[in-house]
Order: C-alpha cells, then sequence, then structure tokens
C-alpha cells in the first residue's frame, strides 16, 4: 500500500533557526495521525509547508504519489489537501453558509450545487442553525468547526486539523470529537496537530512527536505514552533524588 | 423589486431629457452617470475584492488618451475608442497587475498610486504621442446637444451596473469577497488569489477606461494633467465609492450623486470655492469615522440619527 502523504527528510529554516528538521513520516489512507509536540516544535510550521505556505528548505513531500513540494497552496488544495488554522480564519463579514458555499465553488461552478452541498455539510457539523450569522459573531467553539466546514467543502482526501480543539469547553469537546470521528468513517484521512491528550489517546492511529524541530518518536498511542523521550520533552529530564 | 430597481432607475432617467432640462443640468447629469461607472469600477477591485487603488486615474487616463490618439494620430472617430480601448487597458490592467498585485494592503495602494503618476507624466513626455500637455482636441464634437451623450453614458452605467451585480452574484463574486476577507484563508481554501485578484483588476480597469473613452468624446479636449490626475480622478473615485458606500451595488451611484452636487455647490461659494480640495477632505476624514459604510452602507445608522422611519 502506497502511502497517501509521504514527507521525506523534510527541513525549513527561517534565517539561522531550523523550525523543521529532516523530519520524515508518513500518512496512510483512513488513518487518524496525530503531531504532537511542547510548543514551538515546529508543528504548525510543518502544516504550512504541506499545505504549501512555505516550500521546504530540504525534502520533499509526495501526496498520492505525486511531489507537491513547490506547489501553491491553492494547487495543493485542489488536489485534495484541505486545512483548519490553529488562530481561525473565518471569511468575517461573510455569513456561515456563504464561507462554506466559497470553498463549496472549488468543485462545482453551479451556486445552487455549492449552497446545495454547503448546506449538508453545516447540517454534517452541526452549524446549521447558525448559517445566517456573521461569522464574526460566533463564539469560538463554533468558528473553529466552520473552519472544517469549510475545509470540508473542498472534498478532501486528506485533512490537515490544526488545534481545533484547543480553548473548546467539554460539551464543544465531545461534540468536535465525534465530527471527527465521523469524517474519518466518512473516508477522509486526518492529520492533527494536538494539544489535548485525552482527544489524542482516544481517537489516533498513530502519534508522531515533534520536539525542537526533529521527529523524536512515532509510534501507536500507547507506546508514545510510555516512550521516555516523549516524557522527556514533555516533563523535562528525571531527577535522581 | 429590487432585482428589477437598475431597470426602473434606468427607465426613469431616460424620460428626464423630455422635461426639457437646461444643458447645465445635463451636464451635471452626465458628470453624475460617469463618476458612477467610474466608482461601481473601483468598487468591483476595491470594496468587493479589497485591493484599494490609488491609481484608478491610469485606467481612466489610458482609455481617454485611447479615444484621443485614435482620433488625432488614427484619423477616426473617437467614439471608436470606446471598442478599441478594451483590449489595450486589459493589456495595461495585466502589466499593472503583474507589478502591483503581489503586495498586499497598504503596499498595493501605494504602488498601484505610483502607478498612476507614471502614467501620467509618461503622457505628458510622450510629446509625439500624446502632444504632452499641450493635450488632444477634438475639432468638432459629435453632437452639440447632450442628449445623446447622456444616452450613451446612460446605457454605459446600466451596462456596469448590470455586468458588477452578474459577476457577485457568481462564484467569481464569492472568491473576490473571500479574498478580501482573508488571502490566506482563500488560498488554502483553494482560490488562485493571484489570478482572481487580476480578473477583478481587469473588469475594473475596462469599465474605468471606458467612461475615460466617453469622456473625450463629451469633453472635446483632454490632457495628461486632467484625465490622469491623481486627486481629480483616483482620489475623487475613492471618495464617491466611501460616501455611497464601500462593496453595495447603488453605494457607488448614490456617492456620485453626492459628489457632483456638492462640488458643484462648493465651487460655487464665493471665497470658500477654491477650497473645495480641502472641504472634500474635511468631508472624507467625517465620513470614514461616522459613516465607515458609507451613506448606503449605514443606512439604518442615518435613520436613527435623523430620525425618521422609526416606528411609532
Amino acid at each position: 500500500m502506497t502511502a497517501l502523504l509521504e514527507v521525506r527528510g523534510v527541513s525549513r529554516f527561517f534565517g539561522g533557526l531550523a523550525a523543521v528538521m529532516d523530519v520524515s513520516f508518513t500518512v496512510n489512507k483512513g488513518e487518524i495521525v496525530a503531531l504532537i509536540g511542547p510548543n514551538g516544535a515546529g508543528k504548525t510550521t510543518l502544516f504550512n509547508v504541506i499545505n504549501g505556505f512555505y516550500k521546504p528548505s530540504q525534502g520533499e513531500i509526495f501526496f498520492k504519489g505525486k511531489r507537491i513540494s513547490g506547489m501553491k497552496p491553492h494547487q495543493i488544495c485542489r488536489l485534495g489537501i484541505a486545512r483548519t488554522f490553529q488562530v481561525v480564519k473565518p471569511l468575517q463579514r461573510m455569513t456561515v453558509l456563504d464561507n462554506v458555499i466559497a470553498s463549496a465553488f472549488l468543485r462545482t461552478k453551479s451556486r445552487s450545487e455549492a449552497e446545495k452541498k454547503a448546506l449538508e455539510i453545516l447540517k454534517f457539523t452541526e452549524l446549521y442553525d447558525d448559517r445566517d450569522m456573521i461569522s464574526k459573531g460566533l463564539p469560538l467553539g463554533k468558528r473553529k468547526r466552520l473552519e472544517i466546514a469549510r475545509a470540508l467543502a473542498t472534498e478532501p482526501e486528506l485533512l490537515l486539523l490544526d488545534e481545533s480543539f484547543a480553548g473548546l469547553n467539554p460539551t464543544e469537546l465531545n461534540k468536535s470529537i465525534e465530527i471527527v470521528k465521523k469524517i474519518r468513517e466518512s473516508g477522509i484521512t486526518i492529520l492533527i496537530i494536538e494539544h489535548h491528550m485525552k482527544v489524542i489517546m482516544s481517537i489516533s492511529d498513530r502519534i508522531v512527536v515533534l520536539n525542537y524541530g526533529e521527529k523524536i518518536a512515532e509510534g501507536t498511542p500507547e507506546e508514545i505514552a510510555n516512550n521516555p523521550l516523549v516524557i522527556e520533552a514533555y516533563l523535562g529530564e528525571a531527577q535522581d533524588a | 423589486m429590487k432585482r428589477y430597481a437598475p431597470y426602473i432607475v434606468f427607465a426613469l432617467m431616460a424620460v428626464l431629457p423630455f422635461l426639457g432640462l437646461s444643458t447645465y443640468v445635463m451636464h451635471i447629469l452626465i458628470l453624475m452617470l460617469m463618476w458612477s461607472v467610474i466608482g461601481m469600477a473601483w468598487n468591483l477591485l476595491g470594496g468587493y475584492c479589497g485591493q484599494v487603488s490609488f491609481g484608478h486615474a491610469a485606467f481612466f487616463g489610458v482609455g481617454a488618451y485611447t479615444a484621443g490618439i485614435l482620433y488625432f494620430k488614427g484619423g477616426v472617430s473617437a467614439w471608436w475608442g470606446i471598442p478599441l480601448s478594451i483590449p489595450i487597458l486589459v493589456v495595461e490592467a495585466l502589466i499593472i497587475g503583474f507589478i502591483c498585485l503581489r503586495l498586499r494592503g497598504p503596499f498595493f495602494a501605494l504602488a498601484t498610486l505610483a502607478m498612476g503618476e507614471v502614467f501620467r507624466v509618461t503622457a505628458e513626455n510622450l510629446r509625439n504621442f500624446t502632444q504632452g500637455t499641450l493635450g488632444i482636441m477634438l475639432k468638432e464634437r459629435t453632437w452639440v446637444e447632450k442628449t445623446w451623450y447622456y444616452y450613451i453614458i446612460l446605457g454605459l452605467s446600466l451596462f456596469t451596473f448590470l455586468v458588477v451585480r452578474k459577476v457577485i452574484q457568481s462564484r467569481l463574486g464569492y472568491y473576490f469577497v473571500a479574498i478580501r476577507e482573508d488571502q490566506d484563508a482563500a488560498e488554502s481554501l483553494g482560490i488562485n488569489t493571484t489570478l482572481y485578484k487580476t480578473i477583478a483588476l481587469c473588469l475594473s480597469a475596462v469599465l474605468t477606461g471606458l467612461a475615460g473613452a466617453f469622456y473625450t468624446n463629451y469633453m472635446g479636449y483632454i490632457d495628461p494633467e486632467v484625465v490622469f490626475a491623481l486627486h481629480d480622478i483616483s482620489i475623487v473615485t475613492i471618495m464617491v465609492v466611501m460616501v455611497g458606500g464601500v462593496a453595495t451595488f447603488w453605494g457607488p451611484v448614490v456617492g456620485a450623486v453626492i459628489m457632483v452636487i456638492l462640488a458643484e455647490f462648493i465651487r460655487s461659494l464665493p471665497r470658500l470655492g477654491s477650497a473645495h480640495q480641502t472641504l472634500f477632505g474635511i468631508l472624507l476624514i467625517l465620513i470614514i469615522i461616522f459613516l465607515p459604510n458609507g451613506i448606503v452602507g449605514d443606512f439604518s445608522k442615518l435613520k436613527r440619527i435623523f430620525g425618521f422611519g422609526r416606528r411609532s
């Protein structure tokens, strides 16, 4: 089985700073892979490289066997990779429905078809009742879900979720977990950045751990939970008392 | 009702010349319509797509000079400038877009401002081609009467209105607004932002240039100081849209009516007349502070302030 996404030896430098350093991993079709690591580990930078905002300084990225590193974000999106943003970027002065319609236009030219699909997705993400709200006025939890809805409207095969659960209250959190599970059932592969360990452990098949831009571990949730390097990265070195 | 509003307004406007209006009133109406065309054109790029241009005189002037040079050098009627300026404006927009559209926000605005000035200075100095500051004069105007000019610009403004509305209600419109609201988000949602910004610029440039070509035919005289003017064209264009309402269908039309009346009124004031630029500047500041969405966009706010249309 060929991997859906293959990140091969990717580095990204900002001046002399290596934000991402020689990272390689693969994501297979149908999986939920989590990308975790302490703050500043380079997770979002890696997303920006995959999504095309940054070109990798070294290394290559393949999607369905096709090299995508160096392509523009809109081309990568058309190939089937959609993303959400950690700092939500709703199209502020548009209604929730128009936000989703705008991205649904990627796969259809007809206004009525785009609207039909947008409404379907809003029902799926439980934003249907807020469809006429101006997105600026939505509470954070719903804005995060709007990000997901918008990404889904581009009919991706791979969805990159950047901290879609951060800052949610427990009710919203459970709702979002349900939605992510439903997305996976619909056949979309997910690569997710998350700090919330409860979420990570309950939904992901595999976990990739970054620290200071380098990959320090990869494995199933149990393996990661018991990996001494990971514990050290999060909690600091064990002290012999 | 809303759908047919432009046709109704158009029909009403079409009857006006039969009222036997004076030449002066006809002139004012023609100016209003011309400014509404330019305003609507600017609105497409600046209002919907969020790319604020301070250099629309570059398009107005090139449209005007296309007509002028066709007449002066080509020896054909200056009316040919209206169809023939379209390809020229598209090429111009592609060049300006290639240079300016890689910049964002205020940097784009500054680059277009510089572009407008570059075109003015160029037109002043290419004396063999443009007659420089001597300008180009049409030896005879097509009509002495203003009626036909009025109908032509009325048709052009209805055309512009319908084009803008059609574009905004289509996929393009969604893409334009998405780019305005967040270019990075738009890009990551699969929108080719460079392509769609260029489309917006081309449409806006062509419509503005058509008004310029009309201007040559109507006024019968153009020179670089007038048609490439920063303050009299580029800035007034922005004022028309700001006063009327950014990113609204009727805003530029309302703005054009108000600005033309205001300009005529202020110019007729004794002593203050020559300070009309200053007064415009003050007005723009007041509008930005108190009615940031313009008269059409903040209409409900205006109603509240002046207390009409109150629920009793």
